[in-house]
């Protein structure tokens, strides 16, 4: 007895927890692949899955075999030149003496690492997981903070003024034809019948007409208590709020470069801007990122440069902030664009500088973007761009600032940053 | 619409396969390989996706199977080369079970589909029933209920006591799976309702038993103060999982029962890491000659038969020491070879053969080829079959490697002289028992710190390979006291040892 059968509809995806099985376990090598993964990509990139290496002695699983040494003998195919009792030198590399074909034994086999690849949505687990995330989504639902008026259908409670006229009498009718359906087919029987009658010749006072009429005019008066219109028929538009989708948002990066903002300081600025696009990306359809980056004077760069360049020298954040202001008014200023600045830094700025940066960020800044984020990346004790940021945070709702010490602190500072405002 | 209108059960000429196709293909192959005498178990035919494909031979080349990092690990590394390209999946998967069961691919075009039907469901399928390995070793009837009941006892075992746990056992069992094995025992076949019902039973029993060998309590007088400990094990005990599963200390009942499923499944491939060679060239063999037989009646036609052959000769080439593409001894190519010689020999003898064969030459193909299947496995095989002509035709050759020296050495070629040389040597290289180290349960301190030694009796003088220690972290941990491993040449001397030592830790 033979059977044949199809089973390719059924068990797809049965490595899928063996797969799981091997990400759990080699955790803490995959977050370290996301890591470098995040450094080496840019901001907008961000969303991709990766490939991921492990170092292959990780995951290799040890047995007991034998090494090279000793006395090997083994048989190969293909002679052509040899005769018994020839003698010629080993092989190069040292380990492939036993004859190859022995690569199974031999231990200087070249070690490549173990790639796979991560999707998109292990990449992003990964990543959020480093940042201590834990519901992302809460966040943002309540960051909209726009909403229109929509219409969803119909309802069946609601105010009068918003009573669907043609609705409700459209039920009214289909209730009453319902309702009054017997009767009237009763009706019509009736009416039949005594046409019949009539025609038959009985007269007015027959009983069996008389009996008839009194029926007619039962069910006559019954149809007419069916009411016209009740409140059972009323339907009422639906309106609903639906967050208002704005069009379009342009983010700017800014950050202080000088000799102070080492490569790890601006590792963790990095992840805060990642956090910061993905972030937006969820509430807008397009998003620009705009990077500027500062000493003592700023310029407008791309992001391979902005994380990447060694140029260095002293700090003048004013620098920065007039540009951001240029730019706005030169190619942001249309109503379409919603602007969000994050700022990262150490915090540290000439001292007459820094109150330079207070009145252009109340005189001209602020009234011009959604949200200005500031974060000072330091372990050290505030300087004076955070006190003078302090005084524009007091006078204006958009603005927030706080401080990452370490990169663990990146998520909580966003949550911060970004908590629903009070209005 | 056939092919030949002549021939009414003639296959069409068509590269799509269908079900029809394939169920009338495999009537023709069955019938063909019953009038050559192929004894087979039933067959399962499945088709798979190549997902499937993958996914069968990650995990253990099971239809089910218990779930482990490690086969996320492969399933990963073979999707990769595969979706790149840089690897064809294996045409078919066959197991050895009652009824047995083989995997078709589904994008395989109709005459591959016949080649790996008449190849595993009636190659492989004959010689897992036939071979006196897999008749001794393995019970076809239960390995799948086996593998069921290993899946969901594991699958409980994660639930009572975490992955984490379980993951850990597996992984110290899996470095030792090589080590599970009885070589010369015959176990005794027991049904899975059997063994699931002693599976409790079992779990009490060898408590009891290890209870027994780790008593702390204090001995009675009559035993004598002077006496040495009696030795323990009373023999070196070859099998370290089943040595594990009976007398470590520590494990739980249910870590005892894991190291028995790894030690089982082990225990089942054993016979397959025996027989490459033999099964894969009996496999090939009969895949060739019952196509050849289908053509020869006309049932399958010309352009079946072209691709049919590109694909076997793909199969058995047999790339020379010297090629970049040589990577040992092709199984299918020797294995094939020697197949097809036995039946010559048979056939038409020369007087060489006469000589070295007197037994089979001139004898019944058939009959000598069964023989052949059912008494050996690869080494004794070759040992038994390679003939001098065969010798010419791979012109074999023996190096020879000795550390001491500064050279290789040509120990024997292809001639008169080396016939037997290289035949020998040749089936050695199929010998288990050189390939692995040979590491066995030397003895246990029952008295003091309960260490467990380890001996590594050396072959050739060949060390042990870097893995060595790893692998001995995780027998202590299965052992769960000290463990050391001892190189002693064939003397018996000493000659170099490792250790692990294990943390003492509380247990609560």
């Amino acid at each position: 007895m033979t059977y044949l059968i199809d089973r390719r509809l059924q068990g797809k995806n049965k490595s899928a927890i063996n797969r799981e099985r091997f990400l759990r376990r080699y955790k803490a090598q995959i977050k370290d692949a996301v890591g470098r993964a995040i450094k080496g990509r840019s901001i907008t990139d961000i969303e991709n899955g990766e490939k991921v290496s492990i170092p292959v002695k990780d995951v290799n699983e040890p047995r007991f075999g034998h090494a090279h040494g000793g006395v090997w003998e083994t048989v190969n195919p293909g002679n052509t030149e040899y005769q018994k009792g020839d003698q010629f030198n080993r092989p190069r590399s040292g380990g492939g003496g036993a004859g190859r074909g022995k690569a199974g034994n031999s231990e200087q086999t070249t070690e490549d690492d173990f790639i796979f690849e991560l999707s998109r949505e292990e990449f992003m687990n990964y990543f959020f997981e480093d940042l201590e995330l834990p519901n992302m989504i809460k966040t943002q639902l309540t960051q909209v903070v726009e909403f229109k008026n929509q219409r969803a259908g119909y309802n069946i409670s609601g105010t009068p003024s918003n009573i669907h006229v043609l609705r409700s009498l459209r039920g009214a009718l289909g209730r009453r034809i319902a309702v009054g359906g017997p009767s009237r087919k009763q009706l019509t029987t009736l009416e039949h019948a005594l046409r019949d009658l009539r025609e038959e010749g009985a007269e007015d006072d027959d009983p069996r007409v008389l009996d008839l009429k009194h029926q007619i005019h039962h069910i006559h008066t019954r149809l007419l208590a069916i009411p016209f219109i009740d409140p059972i028929d009323l339907r009422y538009s639906n309106r609903i709020k639906v967050p208002k989708p704005s069009t379009a948002a342009v983010m700017f990066c800014i950050m202080d470069v000088s000799g102070s903002m080492d490569e790890s300081r601006k590792d963790t600025a990095k992840r805060f801007f990642i956090l910061l696009y993905l972030f937006l990306k969820r509430v807008y359809e397009k998003i620009e990122v705009v990077f500027i980056r500062h000493h003592t004077a700023a310029a407008e760069v791309d992001e391979n440069e902005f994380f990447h360049s060694r140029e260095s020298g002293g700090t003048v954040v004013s620098s920065a902030l007039h540009m951001l202001n240029k730019i706005i008014g030169e190619r942001y200023s249309s109503g379409d664009w919603n602007s969000y600045v994050a700022q990262a830094s150490d915090g540290d700025n000439w001292d007459n500088d820094s109150v330079l940066c207070k009145q252009l960020l109340n005189n001209a800044i602020m009234p011009r973007v959604q949200y200005y984020t500031y974060v000072e990346i330091t372990d050290g004790p505030p300087q004076n761009l955070w006190e003078q940021y302090t005084e524009v945070a007091s006078t204006h709702a958009n603005f927030a600032m706080q401080k990452i010490v370490t990169p663990s602190d990146i998520y909580p500072v966003f949550r911060e940053l970004f908590k629903k405002q009070p209005k | 619409m056939p092919r030949d209108p002549a021939n009414p059960r003639a296959l069409p000429e068509q590269s799509e396969w269908t079900f029809d196709l394939i169920e009338q293909a495999h009537e023709e192959i069955r019938r063909v390989a019953r009038k050559f005498g192929l004894d087979t178990y039933p067959n399962q035919l499945e088709i798979i996706t190549a997902e499937q494909m993958m996914d069968a031979y990650t995990s253990v080349g099971m239809p089910v199977s218990y779930n482990h990092w490690s086969f996320g690990k492969h399933f990963l590394s073979t999707e990769k080369s595969y979706k790149r390209g840089q690897m064809g999946l294996a045409y078919e998967i066959v197991i050895n079970s009652n009824p047995c069961i083989a995997y078709l691919m589904e994008e395989n075009s109709l005459t591959m589909q016949a080649l790996v039907i008449a190849h595993a469901a009636y190659g492989h399928n004959s010689f897992f029933k036939g071979n006196y390995l897999f008749r001794t070793w393995t019970d076809a009837d239960a390995i799948v209920d086996y593998m069921v009941f290993a899946k969901n006892y594991i699958a409980e075992c994660e639930q009572r006591h975490g992955i984490d746990a379980v993951e850990e056992l597996l992984d110290s069992c899996h470095a030792l799976q090589n080590y599970g094995v009885d070589r010369y025992k015959r176990p005794a076949k027991l049904s899975v309702a059997q063994e699931s019902a002693r599976q409790k039973e079992r779990e009490e029993y060898i408590q009891t038993q290890v209870n027994e060998l780790w008593r702390t309590l204090p001995r009675r007088e009559e035993v004598q103060k002077d006496a040495p400990p009696p030795r323990f094990p009373v023999e070196p005990e070859e099998n370290l999982l089943y040595f594990i599963e009976k007398y470590a200390p520590l494990l739980e009942p249910w870590q005892r029962e894991l190291v028995r499923i790894t030690r089982k499944i082990s225990q089942y491939f054993y016979p397959q890491r025996q027989t490459q060679v033999m099964n894969e060239g009996w496999a090939t063999f009969w895949h060739y000659t019952i196509l050849q037989e289908l053509h020869k009646e006309g049932i399958v036609g010309d352009g079946f038969m072209l691709e049919f052959l590109q694909s076997h000769t793909n199969v058995v080439y047999q790339p020379p020491a010297n090629s970049p593409y040589y990577s040992g001894i092709n199984p299918y190519a020797l294995g094939f070879a020697m197949m097809t010689d036995i039946k010559r020999i048979c056939e038409n003898p020369t007087a060489e053969d006469r000589s070295w064969f007197p037994d089979i030459a001139g004898s019944d193909w058939r009959a000598t080829l069964d023989f052949a299947m059912r008494n050996f496995k690869d080494e004794s095989f070759i040992a038994q079959y390679l003939s001098p002509k065969l010798i010419r035709d791979f012109h074999f050759f023996a190096v020879l490697d000795d550390d001491r020296s500064d050279k290789l050495t040509i120990s024997a070629i292809h001639d008169e002289a080396g016939y037997r040389y290289v035949r020998q040597q040749l089936a050695e290289q199929y010998n288990l028992g050189n390939r692995e180290p040979n590491i066995q349960v030397w003895q246990v301190n029952t008295r003091d710190d309960r260490a467990l030694t380890l001996r590594h009796t050396q072959f050739q003088r060949r060390p042990l390979n870097q893995q060595a220690h790893e692998v001995l972290k995780h027998v202590a941990r299965l052992w769960g006291f000290d463990v050391r491993l001892e190189t002693v040449d064939p003397s018996g001397r000493v000659v170099s040892s490792l250790e692990c030592r294990r943390e003492k830790r509380a247990r609560y």
